[in-house]
Parts: structure tokens; C-alpha cells; sequence
């Protein structure tokens, strides 16, 4: 059962890599936060899944500030987008 | 294998599968607004799958209750950021 889950682990984060390449192409900048999101998301499923392979006791917390940190920063990107008021 | 390692096995598994439909999605659609669509299951179904199939894993009621809370706030930044990118989008000023 360790193994399954570290290897669904490792292919989460492969997908996220190659989910990386959209930072490259991507012609507009919201592309790029969308496949942002997708490493955050990528990293939250990661160490949920590595924390309970291995029984490592702060996996879900630091999960927990991953999620709130990564809807910050699309926020952010989209607020400093609208025109000023 | 016990049932409870059967059935993480199954779920895990479908989120993965969702993940790399997610990531081929964001990768191949034409348009931000797909791109967009194809990101949100990534989020909801892959993320909600494998916390599913975790729950079988954990020992205490604490340890459960920590994982939904996860997928819980995953889901409601998710909603908030989907709204916010689409409505960007659509006006046109990325």
C-alpha cells in the first residue's frame, strides 16, 4: 500500500511537470495561472498522498496553507489585472 | 489486500486518471475558457478522489476530518478562482 501511494505520487507530480510546459506557450497570462494552480492543486494531492505513505505527521497541515496560499496568488493576479478605479 | 486497501486503491487510481485528463486538457483545448473547464476537474474530481481513497488509510476520526477540511478549502478556492479567471477572461484583459 506505501509503494501504490508514493507511486500515485510520484505521477501526480509528472503530470504536473508536463502540466508546466502551458507556462511556456501559454499566450495569455491567465494560462499561466491556470497551470500554476494546476502545481498547486498537483502539490496539495502529492503531499496527501506521500504524508500517508509514510505516516509523516505535518504532510496535511503544510497541504492546508498550500491551498489557501495558491488561491492568494491567482487572486492576486486578477485583481492587479482589473483597470483602477 | 484488505477491502479498505482494495478501495483506495480503485479511488486513487480514478483521481490520477483525472489529474492527466486535467493536465492533457490544459495542455491540448484551443481556448482559455476550455482550458479553464479541463483545469477544474483536475481540481475537484482528481483532488476529491484521492482524499477519498485516503480516508480508508487514516486511523483516527482527527486525522479524516483534517483530510476533508483539505478538499473542503481546495474546493472553495477553487470555485472563487475559477470565477474570477473566467470573468477575466472573458472581458479580455489578460
Amino acid at each position: 500500500m506505501p509503494e501504490f501511494l508514493l507511486l500515485a505520487a510520484g505521477l501526480v507530480l509528472l503530470m504536473v511537470a508536463v502540466g508546466l510546459v502551458r507556462i511556456l506557450w501559454g499566450p495569455t497570462d491567465m494560462d499561466r495561472m491556470m497551470a500554476a494552480q494546476l502545481l498547486g492543486t498537483g502539490g496539495i494531492a502529492a503531499l496527501l498522498l506521500v504524508g500517508t505513505a509514510t505516516s509523516l505527521p505535518g504532510a496535511v497541515d503544510v497541504a492546508l496553507v498550500l491551498a489557501v496560499l495558491a488561491a492568494f496568488a491567482a487572486l492576486i493576479l486578477v485583481r492587479s489585472l482589473e483597470p483602477p478605479r | 489486500m484488505t477491502l479498505a486497501d482494495i478501495a483506495t486503491d480503485v479511488l486513487v487510481g480514478a483521481g490520477l486518471m483525472f489529474f492527466v485528463a486535467g493536465t492533457v486538457g490544459l495542455l491540448r483545448f484551443p481556448d482559455p475558457m476550455t482550458r479553464l473547464h479541463a483545469l477544474t476537474k483536475a481540481d475537484n474530481l482528481g483532488l476529491g478522489l484521492i482524499v477519498l481513497g485516503l480516508l480508508f488509510q487514516v486511523s483516527t476520526v482527527a486525522d479524516a476530518l483534517k483530510l476533508v477540511a483539505v478538499w473542503l478549502l481546495t474546493q472553495i478556492a477553487g470555485a472563487t478562482v475559477t470565477q474570477m479567471v473566467a470573468r477575466t477572461i472573458w472581458r479580455g484583459r489578460s
